[in-house]
């Protein structure tokens, strides 16, 4: 089970309304609406992963991000919930908007491009990160905008978002232990809980 | 000629079965029938705790027979591919009713029936209808097999919306509603389509006001011309494009040339409009497209669809086609909005076709999967499979 899952879950209040956009195979929404019988809609494009997701029992609507999400009334939703999705936006601090106006609250989980070894690959082979979290060659991933623990703080800053809580996520030693000292460096996952 | 052998796939032979309902019938219009016929099929067998029903609804131009073969016919039922053993509405795990709803022709009372006052047919003096006359009709021969609550209510297109009706006037009858290619109601291009095929059985002189059965008459050059416009919005420009493109079936195009000249796409939409006008009543299509343009789901709750889905209690699976332009994916979009703003637990896939509005009918593997994926999960969650005698 994803780690970012367990922050998820514990910024989420029974009985609430939320909304996954790109749900997958709607795993999260699943323990959401067992454990904490929350009210779940997630937004999806992927054919196979709608499908399990109908298998599974949680709604899901298919619908383009990228097309807007007009269709949504402000604060129509408890909390908006993005996973690992938000570098594959077109724009991504529109959508951010998006979420904070649908959501009272959002939770917002990413790959943090500033994580050393990310750095360490394209500083000693000069090529185009491949790791195990972002495995896509460059002209075939989906992850259109790269950025850092440190870039999504700044966003945050300018465009006057309340971070509620933080955490961050690395699987190895020493980033295990250094995360919090240099999250920049050392978080794998960033998993951000926001509001207006 | 009768099919090889009836694949195994298919539910086979089927007889259908016709119910005279005595149970007064109130009409929205007001009219009361007293009594009326439905002709019905059943496909698969009812469980014990009689939980597994599946109700089919057909469109404007349905009938009872959705699946497998009549003894001596070569033609499956116009929803074969998706209903029968291991297919997405499962006859192995469902007891499947089909009904010829009322106010249509092939069976069940209608403008082709004998008005019991005159002694004469109905004719176009058929009382009005609205989707949830249809309902009320199809809640008679629930109550007639038993079945106190749907497993599903399904159904595409005016099918769609009975479904959408159901779930408002009997929220504790059904546990799912499946609308597919459907609307909350028509825009006005649609009624407008609607109206052209409705003035072109009118103009035929042998509608004679509707009275056609009383002279032996029957307006099939109308009601043929107006299936052929119905048939052209159902597809899409691309479908027709691949299917006919600009071939000839007679003729040429070469300069000098004074022979007849006839594209398929012609020939085609001739036979088809034939066809239909051989097999349904003009009166009923008059009846039926009417009651399509009538519906509208809101409109008693202050033209709000949020307020209207409020009463739901069932769960909605919602699906569109790319390319059906008569019941756009807008529309499939806008129940599936009002019924996120209501609280219903709602899915909603638009499916990729070429196929227009008929793709509802047609093979399409996401379709199936979609269908098939949700239906499985209605069908495990029922707890007891069909005919297992508990």
């Amino acid at each position: 089970m994803n780690q970012d899952f367990d922050f998820i879950r514990n910024w989420i209040a029974p009985n609430t309304r939320v909304l996954d956009l790109g749900c997958g195979d709607g795993t999260l929404l699943l323990s959401l609406q067992q454990q904490h019988n929350i009210l779940g809609y997630g937004l999806e494009v992927d054919p196979e992963a709608i499908n399990q997701c109908i298998a599974n029992g949680v709604n899901v609507i298919e619908q383009d991000l990228n097309q807007g999400l007009t269709n949504f009334a402000d604060g129509s939703f408890d909390t908006v919930v993005m996973t690992q999705a938000l570098q594959a936006m077109r724009f991504p601090h529109l959508v951010l908007d998006e979420m904070l106006r649908i959501g009272r609250e959002c939770i917002i989980t990413f790959p943090n491009f500033g994580y050393w070894r990310t750095r360490a690959y394209l500083n000693f082979y000069g090529r185009m990160p491949v790791t195990k979290q972002l495995a896509y060659q460059w002209y075939d991933t989906p992850n259109i905008h790269f950025f850092t623990y440190a870039d999504f703080e700044t966003l945050c800053v300018e465009r006057n978002i309340n971070i509620l809580h933080r955490q961050c996520i690395a699987e190895h030693f020493p980033s295990t232990k250094l995360k919090s000292l240099w999250p920049n460096l050392f978080t794998q996952t960033a998993v951000y809980h926001l509001s207006r | 000629m009768l099919p090889d052998h009836p694949s195994d796939t298919s539910i086979g032979i089927v007889t259908p079965q016709s119910l005279h309902i005595e149970q007064p019938l109130k009409l929205a219009c007001g009219v009361v029938l007293e009594t009326h016929d439905l002709v019905y099929e059943t496909y698969g067998e009812l469980n014990s705790a009689k939980s597994n029903g599946i109700l089919l609804c057909h469109a404007l131009s349905g009938d009872h027979h959705a699946a497998g073969f009549y003894q001596g016919d070569s033609r499956p039922g116009w929803w074969e591919h998706y209903v029968g053993p291991g297919k997405p509405i499962d006859t192995d795990k469902f007891f499947v009713v089909s009904v010829n709803n009322i106010g249509s022709c092939f069976g069940s009372t209608g403008p082709t029936s004998i008005n019991p006052d005159t002694g004469k047919p109905w004719g176009s003096d058929f009382p009005s209808l609205r989707a949830r006359d249809w309902v009320e009709s199809q809640k008679l021969l629930m109550e007639h097999l038993g079945i106190e609550c749907w497993a599903a209510v399904v159904g595409g297109s005016l099918g769609g919306m009975q479904a959408m009706r159901w779930s408002l006037e009997h929220p504790d009858k059904l546990l799912n509603a499946v609308v597919i290619a459907s609307s909350m109601k028509l825009t006005a291009q649609n009624i407008a389509f609607n109206e052209i095929a409705r003035r072109a059985i009118k103009s035929d002189p042998d509608f004679c006001d509707g009275r056609y059965l009383e002279h032996n008459k029957a307006p099939l050059k109308g009601l043929a011309l107006a299936r052929m416009i119905g048939h052209v919005t159902y597809l899409s420009d691309e479908l027709m494009g691949q299917k006919f493109g600009r071939q000839l079936r007679i003729g040429d195009l070469i300069d000098r040339n004074t022979d007849p000249i006839e594209f398929q796409v012609e020939s085609y939409l001739n036979y088809q409009g034939d066809k239909f006008s051989d097999s349904f009543d003009a009166n009923s299509y008059i009846l039926i497209t009417k009651m399509l343009d009538y519906f509208d789901l809101s409109r008693e709750y202050n033209s709000d669809p949020v307020a209207a889905f409020a009463h739901a209690k069932c769960n909605f699976l919602v699906l569109s086609f790319s390319s059906d332009w008569r019941f756009a994916p807008e529309r499939s979009r806008e129940i599936t909005d009002a019924l996120m703003s209501a609280g219903k637990s709602v899915s909603y896939v638009e499916i990729e076709s070429d196929k227009g509005h008929d793709a509802f009918l047609l093979p399409n593997e996401r379709y199936e999967k979609a269908l098939g994926g949700y239906l499985s999960r209605v069908a495990n969650r029922l707890g007891a499979p069909a005919g297992d005698g508990q």
